[in-house]
């Protein structure tokens, strides 16, 4: 009898085994799109839109799965294996790095889709509590004493490596060399108590656990916390400054050759490029690149003096060897702050 | 007389259960840590000391065995204290303070990390209660503490708990009537004879809290060279793509871990002759 | 009542038992009464949404799956380890202990490297199991092997020392009166061994449960599809939906709560068996 009963459990865990090996169903089309944290909201209105237009245009149905977390941490999965049709990550380094280790992107993604593939940008701000009561305007105000800013590890966030190039970016205009900016943001990061692993935890320990005076974050992330946790709590402040941040797309190559996936996960992200795309994407805070759009969402997004990666850091590349490579400028201040 | 492999005995099954034990230990422990090992080799030994006794790794060493050690310490003080309530008081609902003990177990500790952070920090329960004496736990190097000790609380209860439970009295009921104090009974017959079950929670507690990544990146601040946990090191090294800096720390902290159940086991065996 | 010691000072059992439930109250009470007061701070009809909604269920039956199959695997394992551990003396019995110990202590973000290692894409086996459409790491198989691979120590550790303290006689008296191997497993060692067996599932029952390390490292996150319960919460957590994030935890919290009960219970029944032999 008991034997049975174990000889049947091991059936079923063969059974099992087997069912995680996905067969292609012919009419559901299933896209899986590895995106980071902070697109949670946007990706979700997205997809229920591409859904609908894909059905009207084909007819077929088309079920689009999320996974997100650390830009880093999720383009390592795609590499190890996730099977992403496309990737809609924080950063060009990190789709860089699947077309680089795994083959599995072709090198030129940037150039297949408009905007060097950033259908939309964003840019990094500063969330206050009510009432600013440190009087934070401008960068400057975060290298004070007195101030405690929250911002993600640099290591393990997107996010946060634009947080870091901003805050250097400001300190490289202002006071005009490298070293001058090294030892500003060196300051920064000594008032920063706590290094949460990415944008969202960020979030979580300022907004939730109340540490901080400022929080460093991408602007949609800043009004949207507004949004969904309470504006009489907090303020937006902008500074005179910051970074063009410019979230990078891709199809996965490797992926949809082999799922026969290629015309929907193309037709998915160039649909971010349309009206509707970036309506939604203008809706969820985040900056469209569609003139007409641009228009109609400009009262959402506060005018700044806005510089790129490519103009003050010479690319990704370069900024990821220079600034957060181990050995970097991140562990150079940190080894120097040890406090 | 010819070597044997093991003494004879009438019980059948020894190859049975030899060939699947074997079997499954390899498949499931021994191939995919050896795996973890040869990956290693792939770096050449200067290569991998330049990313063990980086300043960076060093720190979170530092911090990991020194958080486990005190973490330890104290579960080793304050598990013989609740073990020996447990087995020796009978008080009011101590059933349900006995499962409690548990918990550690079986909660999820990423749900132990947000919870402490929300009991300990400024705003929480604890936590202000703490904050005008200056005192502060979560994000800070005392909150990877507070969380390792939440892990490893159970491993020194669970294993110090029957040992007292079936402790002769008659002994301290000797020791007393020849004279001696409850307190030279206690720390002449009584802990020397608890001393193995209380090396092994302490040991296990510790070797449990080298490895804990769930529950602390929640209640530590995470700051590199202050109080960033080795775990996080190499989830940190992985994001970068790192993977054989990553599998290098990964095999020290195996390595140690390796020596310390080890450790325990030879106490463990050790005491078990000696009983005999 | 048992027998007080008068041996010891009066002041002793006050003192340590105050201390006793200071302590757990801090460490154990405390954490439990925030997951389940914000559970319900938006009261019972969010939390009932919270635990109900697609995603939720689809964790729930995943987190389910991985213990049905991980759970009776760890435990023919136990048994049959405990077997020989407890009732044969061999060389190397010490290393082999050892390793079954290793899980324990091994880091569950390593626990999870590992196996993306082997079968991740850039793996070793990487590329023979793509040649055949296999899918393992970012897919239920790595997450029951992750799940495995954590929790194989709980039920082994268990039984080890309760066979160890039986010995062999009664297998051997059993044997020697013609009963056959299997019988006397069955008839004589499972009887012996079955409370300290249940009590070793349940602990393996509800680490299966709550891994999150290791499985989050094999995971991939795909809402709905590979992520477990704690996965989900941390998911939740991360959309400033605090409130469903403890929702589920304290689901989780329940299932771990009524497996200690359940283990008090077992302890209850061997505690009446044991006066009742006496």
């Amino acid at each position: 009898m008991k034997f049975l009963k174990l000889k049947r459990l091991f059936w079923a865990a063969v059974a099992v085994l087997a069912l995680g090996v996905p067969s292609i169903h012919a009419a559901d089309i299933s896209l899986l799109n590895v995106s980071y944290d902070p697109t949670r909201e946007f990706y979700k209105e997205y997809n229920q839109a591409f859904a609908k237009h894909w059905k009207e245009l084909k007819g077929d149905t088309v079920t689009i799965r999320q996974s997100h977390g650390g830009s880093g941490a999720q383009a390592r999965s795609v590499i190890d294996g996730l099977d992403a049709d496309v990737v809609t990550l924080a950063l060009a380094y990190d789709v860089d790095a699947i077309a680089e280790k795994a083959h599995a992107i072709d090198p030129n993604w940037q150039k297949r889709l408009t905007h060097n593939s950033a259908p939309y940008t964003s840019t990094i701000v500063f969330l206050v509590r009510k009432g600013n009561p440190k009087g934070i305007k401008d960068w400057d105000d975060l290298a004070k004493a007195d101030v405690k800013v929250i911002t993600p590890n640099p290591k393990t966030s997107g996010g946060a490596r634009w947080n870091h190039l901003a805050a250097w970016g400001y300190g490289l205009e202002k006071y005009g060399s490298e070293d001058k900016a090294r030892e500003f943001v060196s300051k920064i990061y000594a008032n920063v108590p706590v290094l949460d692993s990415g944008a969202r935890g960020a979030t979580n320990t300022f907004v939730q656990r109340g540490l901080g005076d400022v929080l460093i974050a991408w602007e949609n992330e800043a009004i949207l916390s507004i949004k969904e946790l309470g504006p009489d709590k907090f303020d937006i402040v902008v500074p005179s400054i910051s970074i063009l941040a410019e979230p990078s797309v891709s199809i996965v190559d490797k992926n949809v050759e082999k799922k026969g996936t290629k015309e929907v996960a193309t037709a998915y992200l160039e649909y971010l490029y349309s009206k509707e795309g970036q309506r939604i994407a203008a809706k969820n805070y985040y900056r469209p690149t569609d003139p007409e759009i641009i228009k109609e969402s400009e009262a959402n997004f506060p005018k700044l003096k806005l510089f790129t990666i490519d103009a003050v850091f010479n690319g990704w590349g370069e900024a990821q060897k220079k600034h957060f490579a181990d050995g970097g400028e991140f562990d150079k201040i940190f080894a120097s702050i040890k406090r | 007389m010819k070597w044997q492999f093991r003494k004879p005995s009438v019980l059948p099954g020894f190859g049975l259960t030899l060939g699947f034990s074997l079997t499954y230990v390899t498949l499931l422990v021994l191939i995919p840590l050896g795996g973890l090992l040869l990956y290693t080799t792939k770096l050449s030994w200067s290569e991998f000391g330049a990313v063990i006794l980086d300043p960076r790794v060093l720190a979170s060493f530092k911090l990991s065995f020194g958080a486990s050690l005190i973490a330890a310490v104290i579960n080793l003080f304050f598990g013989l204290i609740v073990a020996w309530t447990l087995a020796r008081y009978n008080f009011f609902g101590k059933k349900i303070v006995d499962a409690l003990v548990d918990l550690p177990f079986a909660l999820p500790t990423a749900v132990a990390g947000i919870a402490l952070a929300a009991i300990f920090a400024q705003s929480g329960w604890i936590g202000r209660l703490l904050d005008p004496l200056g005192i502060q736990i979560a994000y800070s190097r005392a909150g990877v503490v507070v969380a390792l000790v939440f892990i490893g609380l159970p491993f020194v209860v669970r294993t110090v708990q029957p040992v007292i439970e079936e402790f002769e009295k008659e002994f301290e009921e000797a020791a007393t009537s020849l004279g001696a104090s409850w307190l030279q009974t206690f720390t002449k017959v009584i802990l020397p004879s608890l001393m193995p079950a209380l090396l092994t929670g302490f040991a296990l507690s510790f070797a449990r809290a080298l490895g804990e990544y769930g529950s602390i990146i929640f209640i530590s601040s995470n700051m590199p060279f202050v109080s960033e946990i080795v775990p996080l090191i190499i989830v940190t090294k992985l994001s970068q793509f790192d993977y054989v800096g990553a599998t290098a720390v990964g095999t020290v902290m195996l390595f140690a871990t390796f020596v310390i159940l080890f450790l325990i086991n030879a106490i463990q065996i050790y005491s078990r002759e000696k009983s005999l | 009542m048992q027998s007080e010691h008068r041996l010891e000072p009066r002041w002793l059992k006050p003192l340590l038992l105050g201390i006793t439930l200071l302590f757990l109250a801090i460490f154990l009470a405390l954490p439990l009464g925030v997951v389940f007061s914000e559970a319900l701070a938006k009261g019972w009809k969010v939390y009932w949404e919270s635990i109900s909604e697609p995603d939720a269920i689809a964790a729930i039956k995943l987190t389910l799956l991985v213990v049905l199959i991980t759970v009776p695997l760890n435990t023919v394992f136990g048994v049959a380890t405990a077997w020989l551990i407890a009732k044969f003396e061999f060389r190397g019995k010490g290393f082999l202990i050892t390793l079954i110990d290793l899980p324990f202590a091994v880091s569950p973000v390593i626990a999870g490297l590992i196996f993306v290692l082997l079968f991740g894409s850039q793996g070793w086996f990487g590329a023979w199991l793509s040649e055949h459409d296999i899918r393992i790491v970012f897919a239920t198989p790595g997450i029951i092997l992750a799940t495995l691979f954590i929790t194989s120590p709980f039920v082994a550790r268990e039984i080890i020392p309760l066979m160890q303290e039986q010995g062999k006689d009664e297998e051997e008296s059993a044997l020697t009166l013609g009963a056959s191997g299997w019988q006397t497993f069955w008839k004589v060692t499972i009887p012996n061994i079955k409370w300290g067996l249940l009590y070793g599932v349940i602990l393996s029952n509800a680490r299966a449960m709550g891994e999150f390390g290791a499985v989050a490292v094999v995971s991939g996150h795909i809402r709905g599809l590979t992520t477990t319960m704690p996965l989900h919460v941390e998911i939740l957590y991360g959309e400033y939906l605090f409130t469903a994030a403890f929702a589920v935890a304290s689901l989780l919290t329940l299932l771990a709560l009524v497996t200690l009960v359940l283990k008090s219970f077992i302890e209850w029944r061997i505690g009446k068996k044991r006066s009742l032999a006496h």
